[in-house]
């Protein structure tokens, strides 16, 4: 028995030491790509190209057609690619991986309908906002709930590490919320009656209302938010440029006539 | 300088461990994935070795009395050989196909109405386990030395006092090892629990990653707690396998 302590105990003391010398190893790793700061041409994850993460059922944002992620947000992206003089490459990854991706050098941005929010902006920067977001409640015809009063005490199923998720465990206490690995996993949940409600982005809610009968959207919102595309913290020198591309494209107009391209009054 | 610098990020470190655990009481959900595991993993255990243990008599009985049955084809071997091809059918079935999509499939097809995740992983890690552990205790009653049944018949004991009393307890000494392997396999196969929305010890993990972006520590803590579960488990098999020993003297 004893002998098995002393292997735990070495276990957790290399456990450890791993940590404190990875988290060495960032720091050092920091240096050299602030020198490069003063090189002209944008730095990025490959020479050349812009690496974007999303993930690709969060219809009208981004969605699969056929073999190719297609949406608002890849368009957006497309244009301020074009305007940076870069290719685009867009990478689809779980929604929950996106922010860590992007952390550890992975993809130089990650734009999936994201909003900001005091957690995020911990551990990633924001550009500024593109698109408005409101977060919808989803319930059955004659199902237990029928307001958004009505929610307190009931099941919520979630896309986790969404808004969605975040808002409603806080709001209901962690117990209440079911977290599912995607949207269409949480509506499947609805439908067999496993929650009562579930809490999702009023865009896609609208396309999975529309494919499943005996579903409905709550007319009050859940919540207000607003989309941004997020970036390595730190990494300001993208985040600059990708930031005066993106608000060239809000004043001229084309990102609106994209978003009405999918999202029709 | 360099040891300034490793107690700045230690500092560092626990302040990110606080970030990951404590703000939020965030361990408290990992203390229920510790619970959820241990109750998926310890019922589907059961549920496993009941149905193991029945399958594995039926398909040793069909093969070892067969012949001896076929002579005069009465109701018993009918009935057993129905049954027989009836547990080839799910071994089948449950071997051929993953565990992921067999959990799936009891919690959105089978048991579509359950609220509850846990008692539907309790089933689908049981039937699943279940046909693994089969065939090893099938595996372990075939290695007994045939004679071990002739002596048993010839000392007057029936088919089912032999195996009672002479087969199953040497059988049982043989697949230890094995048996115990499976059970880890098992521990470690309910970590895909959080795909039917139970919060086990990977959710639980994932869950804080997902909030936190930390991905780091709680997945080190995860590996961390699967691995002393394990030790703890191979300590006590091992420990029940040395009290068996002694009957070997």
């Amino acid at each position: 028995m004893k002998k098995s302590f002393k292997i735990l105990a070495v276990v957790l003391a290399l456990v450890l030491v791993g940590t404190v010398f990875a988290a060495c190893g960032k720091k050092t790793e920091k240096e050299p790509e602030s020198k490069s700061n003063t090189e002209t041409a944008l730095k990025t994850v490959t020479n050349g190209k812009l690496t974007m993460a999303t993930e690709s059922t969060f219809p009208p944002y981004e969605y699969m057609e056929g073999k190719d992620i297609v949406g608002i947000d890849v368009e957006i992206a497309q244009l301020i690619a074009k305007k940076l003089g870069l290719e685009l490459v867009v990478v689809d990854t779980e929604f929950k991986s996106i922010i860590p991706g992007v952390q550890s050098g992975k993809y130089d941005m990650g734009m999936a309908g994201m909003t900001v929010d005091a957690d995020r902006l911990k551990d990633a920067d924001f550009s500024s906002s593109y698109a408005k977001g409101v977060q919808v409640v989803i319930v059955k015809d004659g199902g237990a709930v029928n307001s958004i009063d009505d929610i307190k005490g009931k099941k919520i199923g979630v896309q986790e590490a969404t808004t969605g998720d975040i808002y409603a465990s806080d709001d209901f206490g962690e117990d209440a919320v079911i977290r599912y690995e995607n949207g269409a996993v949480a509506i499947e949940a609805l439908k067999s009656g496993k929650v009562d409600c579930v809490i999702i982005d009023k865009e896609p809610a609208k396309s999975f209302v529309a494919a499943n009968e005996g579903l409905k959207i709550l007319d009050t919102s859940y919540a207000d938010e607003d989309y941004a595309i997020c970036f390595k913290k730190g990494n300001t020198e993208l985040k600059t440029a990708v930031d005066k591309a993106l608000v060239e494209l809000i004043n001229e107009g084309e990102v609106k006539k994209i978003i009405d391209k999918y999202i029709p009054a | 300088m360099q040891y300034l610098s490793i107690m700045a990020d230690f500092t560092v470190f626990l302040e990110k461990l606080n970030h990951v655990f404590i703000e939020k009481d965030r361990y408290k959900q990992m203390l229920i994935g510790l619970l959820n595991t241990f109750k998926i993993t310890a019922g589907a255990l059961v549920v496993g070795v009941i149905i193991g243990v029945i399958i594995a008599a039926v398909r040793t009985s069909y093969d070892k009395n067969k012949e001896s049955m076929a002579l005069n084809k009465g109701f018993g071997y009918y009935a057993l050989s129905i049954i027989n091809s009836f547990c080839k059918f799910y071994l089948t079935i449950i071997r051929g196909t993953p565990v992921v999509v067999q959990l799936m499939i009891c919690y959105f097809i089978i048991f579509a109405n359950a609220r509850d995740g846990i008692p539907v992983a309790i089933f689908a890690f049981g039937i699943n386990s279940g046909a693994y552990v089969a065939e090893i205790f099938r595996a372990g009653i075939m290695s007994i030395d045939n004679g071990q049944f002739e002596a048993g018949r010839s000392l007057g004991f029936n088919y089912l006092q032999t195996m009672k009393s002479i087969i199953i307890p040497q059988m049982f000494k043989a697949v230890l090892p094995t048996l115990c392997n499976e059970f880890i396999a098992l521990l470690k196969e309910t970590s895909v629990a959080g795909y039917v929305g139970v919060v086990d010890i990977t959710k639980a993990g994932n869950t804080i990653a997902g909030r936190t972006y930390n991905y780091f520590i709680p997945l080190l803590t995860v590996a961390l707690i699967y691995l002393i579960m394990v030790m703890i488990l191979t300590k006590l098999v091992g420990r029940l396998e040395r009290r068996l020993r002694k009957s070997d003297r």
